[in-house]
């Protein structure tokens, strides 16, 4: 087990690497440079000189790339030149906010994914199953956009309960920064629920057919435990790797929710430093998020590997 | 399980209760359409910014709704016989957020690190002042290398804002983390792309106007997201608000509307030396103008809420060149010139940005100009791309628009001068060039009117650009707020302002 986590983490290094670079050379590929975008409406000549050479934006791809490389090695992720700040205190910033975000909405996709998916594999055909499939057309093509719009107007504009945007952090009050993201997260976590509702059906309809179970009913063990304890396990598999790979998008930023619902995270910092080319908070969020997705992809592994004993030697 | 559901209940309940008012009344929450750059006014670059600079900086003059100078720092101007001094009288007695006195060395100071601080964006803005000289506490005797008139209007923005010099020194390029200027707010805290979170400054020397106590400037792009939390309360005024939005506000009865025309413009460019393209031909350019209705673009697009333009400044600005009036479309004329000009079927690339209206504009212009017979192709970019295009002169005609500023100067010179640096059309007269250099040369207001006669003459009749239309800047605030201005620089006076 030991040697199997050593192995991954060390493969997590290449990839960092290789990522980091794709990223950069892609950057170089749109129009126009950070100094295009910063010289402002009156473009002065001197003032475009200016950032190039500050920022190194005169020089060649590879030795820009080992400027940044450089300062990476030494826990500099450089800096914002739209935001004047360093990134690694906008990385600090902005991670908090889209991981507590992340985790609200894929709680909210696991309780009503989930047991969904269960009931419409446990009773396949009926009116539960109809619902469950219905509930799932829906979240799946409901645009996030939209449904916010909706759920701000109802909510906010004309009943009032929750406020329409903004972010409380939880050290502030814990009651504003609930009711701050409800609204976000749900809008996520709406739209994952359809897809964890699926894989959940498929996944235990499968194993619900399979020898095992039948053996259990005939032996005469009650349904909630032929499913809970001895399906739920080996259907769980597809739906912790489901459930990381859809976290570690939601880690990489939700854009337009987080647009609709003004939450200060990722996406809205991703978003606007490409289009303003803010080299270095792309190439540091893409390492952050990188790196929380090889994470995660290691975490999902081993908590396969925890519910099924026989990943273990694998 | 049963319990556990009524506590989760009682739990949700509990977070859905409204929230309590009483703090929120004095704070006045500004939804801006950006987030702004660096809050230093040497730096500073957005329009966005400029609206957190009208609380913290005051500037050496203001203007008034009326596009004339008023006093703010400064109480009094006067220029030399040679129009090359400019001597101002400062305000007695003002102080800055740190307590330093606000006097003709902080001025000095100020101007001067305008002028050398590198990667300033506003030398250009003031580059023919030559010296600046603190005569005394409350004098200050700006000399110029070269009479340049619209000086006075440049210290109604940016330029004109003055730093502590304490503060400037100790913070150096990092000025913007903690800006300490002049003005009735003083920063607190900035979360980029959050807040930006300013305090009634106690010692202002207009206090007795300032009745807010903190302001909260909050980034929302999304126009539609913007109002949609100023109706739910959530803020208390916008900028910015989209002209087919107007409507839907003037029908809310919590809510109140605000709007002034710009200073500035929205027009095509034409690369006027781009080789082998139609645009070359002043004939064909003059042909795109006659095929296109002005009313027709601000009719469908803005709800008819722009106003239709022919010139750098709008037909309600006091330099507007009334000689000139906004022509009427005439497809037989685009057809003439065109026959005229041997190109009977022009095929024009035109660029524009991808925003929410801007490809509006430009499928008019398309269906407008193809029954002249242009093929006008749009090509949507986003903003940073369209700007590299136009540097490097890969484009044939531009969507372009450009804020404005009070000085018709500011409006002109950049774009129209030879190589200055948003000439994009390529465009270089020496008629245009000499009569733009007259209305430098001197402050009389007849004199100067007539050298924009003179541009008018020249420019009008090659049309490296055709003005379109101008924007009307819409604001949308509650109720709750009084005392709301309405001025053409688009921004905010936060003296007289009241939230009850």
């Amino acid at each position: 087990m030991l040697r199997f986590l050593a192995r991954r983490l060390a493969l997590a290094v290449p990839t960092l690497i290789i990522a980091s670079m794709i990223i950069f050379a892609l950057q170089q590929l749109l129009p126009g440079d950070t100094a295009t975008a910063l010289s402002g409406e009156e473009r002065d000549p001197e003032v475009i000189a200016f950032i190039r050479a500050k920022y190194h934006l005169d020089r060649s791809l590879p030795v820009r790339y080992a400027y940044w490389a450089g300062g990476v090695l030494q826990g500099d992720l450089g800096e914002s030149i739209r935001l004047q700040k360093p990134v690694l205190e906008l990385v600090r910033e902005k991670l908090p906010v889209t991981l507590e975000l992340a985790c609200l909405a894929m709680l909210v996709a696991l309780v009503i994914g989930v047991p969904m998916g269960i009931l419409s594999a446990v009773r396949p055909g009926t009116w539960i199953d109809g619902l469950a499939n219905g509930v799932a057309l829906w979240g799946l093509s409901v645009p996030n956009f939209w449904l916010g719009i909706l759920m701000i107007l109802l909510f906010s504009v004309q009943l009032g309960w929750l406020p329409a945007s903004g972010y409380v952090p939880p050290g502030e009050s814990l009651t504003e920064n609930l009711r701050s993201m409800a609204m976000p997260a749900f809008v996520l976590g709406n739209a994952i629920a359809a897809v964890m509702m699926r894989h959940t059906r498929a996944a235990m309809l499968g194993v619900l057919q399979s020898d095992y179970v039948r053996t259990a009913r005939a032996k005469g063990v009650p349904t909630a435990r032929v499913v809970l304890r001895h399906a739920l396990p080996n259907a769980a598999i597809p739906i912790i790797t489901l459930g990381a790979l859809e976290f570690g998008q939601l880690l990489s930023g939700a854009v337009l929710t987080e647009q609709v619902f003004s939450v200060p995270g990722f996406g809205k910092l991703m978003v606007d430093a490409v289009f303003n080319r803010d080299f270095a908070t792309v190439q540091g969020v893409v390492i952050c998020t990188a790196t929380t997705y090889i994470l995660l992809n290691l975490a999902a592994d081993l908590a396969s590997a925890l519910v099924n004993p026989k990943l273990r030697r694998a | 399980m049963p319990r556990l559901f009524t506590a989760c209940l009682l739990a949700g309940l509990a977070l859905t209760a409204p929230m309590a008012g009483s703090a929120q009344a004095q704070t006045l929450r500004f939804g801006l359409m950006e987030d702004p750059d660096a809050l230093d006014p040497t730096l500073a670059r957005t329009f966005a910014g400029r609206m957190v600079f009208a609380a913290l900086c005051d500037k050496l003059v203001d203007i008034g709704p009326d596009l004339k100078p008023v006093p703010q720092l400064a109480t009094a101007w006067s220029w030399s016989d040679d129009q090359k001094t400019l001597t101002l009288t400062l305000r007695p007695g003002v102080r800055f957020h740190d307590g330093e006195p606000m006097n003709a060395a902080a001025v000095k100071y100020s101007l001067e690190r305008h002028l050398k601080m590198p990667g300033s964006q506003r030398r250009g803005e003031i580059s023919p002042i030559d010296a600046v000289e603190a005569v005394d506490d409350t004098t200050v005797k700006i000399s110029l290398k070269t009479p340049f008139a619209p000086l006075l209007a440049q210290f109604t923005d940016r330029s004109g804002m003055i730093v502590s010099p304490k503060a400037a020194e100790r913070l150096g390029d990092k000025f913007a983390t903690a800006p300490v200027c002049a003005g009735p707010y003083k920063f607190v805290e900035r979360v980029p792309q959050d807040r930006i979170v300013v305090e009634r400054f106690d010692d202002y020397w207009n206090k007795d106007a300032i009745q807010i106590k903190r302001i909260e400037f909050r980034p929302i792009p999304d126009t539609t997201v913007r109002l949609t939390n100023l109706r739910a309360g959530q803020l208390d005024l916008i900028e910015r608000l989209a002209p087919t939005d107007l409507a839907q506000v003037k029908r809310d009865p919590k809510l109140k509307v605000g709007q002034a025309y710009e200073l500035g413009f929205s027009g095509v460019v034409f690369n006027t030396a781009r080789e082998g393209s139609p645009v070359a031909d002043p004939r064909v350019r003059a042909a795109f103008e006659a095929a296109i209705d002005r009313n027709a673009i601000t009719q469908v697009v803005y709800n008819g809420e722009y106003l239709a333009g022919n010139q750098w400044v709008s037909p309600k600005n006091p330099n507007y060149v009334t000689e000139y009036p906004v022509p009427k479309r005439d497809v037989a004329k685009a057809k003439g010139l065109l026959k005229e000009a041997g190109i009977e079927k022009p095929s024009i690339t035109m660029m524009l940005y991808a925003n929410n209206d801007a490809p509006q504009v430009g499928q008019v212009i398309q269906a407008m100009t193809r029954e002249a017979g242009f093929d006008v192709k749009l090509q949507a970019t986003d903003f940073t791309t369209s700007l590299d295009q136009a540097d490097k002169g890969n484009f044939e005609a531009y969507l372009y628009n450009w804020s404005g500023r009070p000085d018709p100067d500011g409006n002109t010179f950049s774009f129209l001068a030879c190589k200055t640096p948003l000439n994009y059309s390529r465009y270089c007269n020496p008629e245009a060039d000499s009569a733009m250099n007259a209305s430098r040369l001197t402050t009389d207001a007849g004199e100067r009117k007539a050298a924009w006669k003179r541009l008018a003459d020249r420019v009008l009749t090659d049309k490296p650009l055709v003005y379109l239309f101008h924007r009307k800047l819409l604001w949308a605030y509650s109720q709750k707020l009084s005392g709301f201005g309405e001025y053409p620089d688009g921004l905010v006076r936060f003296t007289g302002l009241k939230l009850d």
